[in-house]
């Protein structure tokens, strides 16, 4: 089955180019240089019809400009992103809105996704507007339609953003995405703004579409505890590189990489009340001036002199599983 | 949910007056404004001597005193000026050629001006730096010299004193557009458009411009008050608008040789009412940037 989606080798980098003066003052011998972010770094992924992936990350991990990439917002610097198997930069503009329209996003932000001088009968129905998935005179019942599949009053379509709550705006940000019937939505940290009582109803919301409309998901969010509800599949992401791919429930049972560990250590659970968080010892490294290797070395407790050195493979183990780490089963296994 | 409905009643247009009537002198001075606005709109029919007409006036009726009366019978309250025009009518006259040069040049600096100013910001790298020094370079120049040299390249007449204000002020509207429009295209409602497929222009004229209003309608209004005094001043040092169709400046420079001789009211009355007309749409002018800058926001 070719994936929905797939990224193949994928980076982004992103330049603070220097200006006259400071390309002076390098010439001068002052110690000025470029400044670039590997936001993402060298990242596969591919997911199939279906499937929910969730992308969990610290911040400042790249997860973000990730999901911008395959939503079609970002230009990557390298890598192909593929819908449907075919690479969107070989295709013709017609087959390129089309790609464009199956991907959609929805953003963190409630406030700033929508536009403040439109009514949420334009924010809905501007785009099916535009590519013809509806006329004038269908428009209103199209927007109808779409503002009562994310639970919304179709008579409050004339009102402005500003007259809703987080919750009730998040849903218009999921009629926008909707309205153009997409396949695949990228969900970024989706759920984070709003309070835990409208998480728990937004997150119920993503399902039945899904289940509704066929839906593949990825999921993208800082919060393990979240995404392990949702996701099928979760990916790791440390400073722009992947450190660990797997099954929910294998990565929860059996994580493998020292990230995924000290992450999943730190999920509060009702069962272990009583025990001490011990947060995972230093602070995430600027991606200014990333550490040599393994990204992760300065922080993990079995670090390897072979660590600082070489930037370990994402290696596929059985399944569907990946990790990107020097320690193997046996050391590993010994360390346990 | 229908409950839900009835919760804002007040649209964002009432909001908005009810935050401009927070300040009395601004209530004030928009009331004078429109006075003067529909005086001068309505001036062909309230006054009694129509100024351009040289039929209608008498060099016999020359620097009479306020309150005199003409030979033709009417009372000329605010005297005449050294051709005999009736100042009452002269001002009325004036305020409206004033009012559609001053509008006129801030209406097309203000197009012109967004559209480079959204243009630069859109575009951004090599064309945003070229249009923006292109803005520095207009800037460093006072308003007032450059619409002088144009003129006097250009000649004299309402439409070239359009062009030489236009060209004087477009830059403030694209530094200010610009600005505006960096900050609203990296929102995320943008990003959404551009998720959604929708064309570049698209984006720009129906997103990030209605968004970018507020500033410009500020900047706007003031932009028109100096472009009035601009005009005026042009006038005044002679090479503006002719003789035959006086603006206030038009009107206040021929009284000006008269001054010192003590017939001030030719000179007076029409700077007064360039006065007023500059000083209240001033003031309506900072309440609209005082209701509409979110940070001012109590």
């Amino acid at each position: 089955m070719t994936p929905i989606i797939e990224a193949r080798g994928l980076s982004k980098k992103f330049v603070k180019r220097l200006d006259l003066a400071g390309k002076i003052a390098q010439r001068l011998g002052a110690d000025i240089h470029e400044e670039i972010v590997h936001a993402v770094d060298n990242v596969s992924l591919s997911i199939n019809a279906g499937e929910v992936v969730g992308l969990v990350g610290e911040s400042g991990c790249g997860k973000s400009t990730l999901g911008r990439i395959i939503a079609g917002i970002l230009p990557q610097t390298a890598g192909t992103v593929l819908v449907d198997g075919k690479d969107t930069a070989d295709m013709n503009s017609t087959d390129r809105t089309a790609a464009a329209l199956a991907v959609q996003m929805i953003f963190q932000d409630p406030f700033a996704s929508l536009n403040p001088r439109m009514r949420v009968e334009q924010i809905i129905g501007e785009a099916p507007l535009v590519h013809g998935l509806t006329d004038r005179a269908g428009l209103s019942d199209y927007v109808d339609d779409v503002m009562m599949k994310v639970g919304l009053d179709p008579l409050l379509k004339q009102r402005y953003p500003h007259q809703f709550s987080g919750g009730q705006r998040q849903r218009i940000g999921i009629g926008r995405a909707l309205a153009v019937k997409p396949r695949f939505l990228v969900c970024d940290e989706a759920i984070a703004a709003l309070d835990v009582s409208i998480q728990a109803q937004v997150l119920n919301l993503f399902m039945d579409l899904r289940e509704q409309f066929e839906l593949t998901y990825l999921f993208i969010s800082h919060d393990l505890s979240v995404v392990e509800h949702i996701a099928d599949r979760i990916v790791i992401m440390y400073l722009g590189r992947v450190v660990e791919a797997a099954d929910t429930e294998a990565l929860f049972d059996d994580p493998q990489h020292p990230y995924t560990r000290a992450l999943l250590a730190e999920i509060p659970r009702l069962d272990q009340r009583k025990r001490d968080f011990t947060p995972i010892a230093g602070e995430i490294p600027s991606p200014l001036n990333p550490p040599s290797g393994c990204h992760f070395h300065p922080r993990c407790p079995y670090v390897m002199p072979v660590c600082k050195t070489e930037v370990p493979k994402l290696a596929a183990q059985h399944d569907l599983r990946q990790v990107s780490c020097h320690l193997d089963n046996s050391t590993r296994r010994i360390i346990d | 949910m229908k409950t839900q409905a009835n919760i804002h009643k007040e649209t964002p247009l009432q909001r908005f007056w009810s935050e401009f009537c927070e300040s009395r002198i601004a209530v004030g001075a928009l009331f004078i404004l429109i006075v003067i606005v529909v005086l001068a709109t309505l001036a062909p029919w309230i006054t009694p001597q129509n100024p351009y007409d040289l039929a209608q006036v008498d060099v016999l009726d020359g620097k009479l005193p306020p309150g005199s009366e003409a030979f033709t019978g009417y009372t000329m309250w605010l005297g005449s000026d050294g051709a005999g025009r009736d100042l009452y009518s002269a001002i009325l006259y004036g305020i409206r050629i004033s009012l559609t040069v001053g509008l006129a040049a801030g209406v097309i600096a203000l197009i012109i001006g967004t559209v480079i100013g959204l243009v630069a910001a859109y575009a951004g790298g090599r064309v945003d730096a070229f249009i923006m020094r292109a803005v520095d370079i207009q800037l460093s120049f006072p308003a007032v010299l450059i619409a002088l040299v144009l003129v006097a390249i250009l000649g004299r007449g309402i439409d070239k004193i359009i062009i030489a204000l236009v060209a004087a002020q477009w830059a403030y509207y694209a530094r200010t557009v610009r600005a505006t429009a960096l900050v609203e295209s990296a929102r995320e409602y943008v990003e959404a458009a551009r998720c959604l497929a929708l064309s570049n222009t698209r984006i720009v004229f129906r997103h990030v411009l209605p968004n970018c209003l507020a500033p410009l309608i500020v900047i706007g209004t003031v932009q028109t008050a100096s472009a009035i005094a601009l005009e005026s001043t042009l006038s005044f040092l002679g090479v503006g608008l002719r003789q035959t169709e006086p603006s206030l400046g038009v009107l206040i420079s021929n009284g000006f040789e008269y001054m010192m001789s003590g017939r001030y009211w030719i000179s007076f009355f029409p700077g007064l009412a360039l006065l007023l007309t500059i000083v209240t749409i001033n003031l309506v002018g900072d309440q609209l940037r005082d209701v509409l800058n979110p940070r001012l926001k109590r």
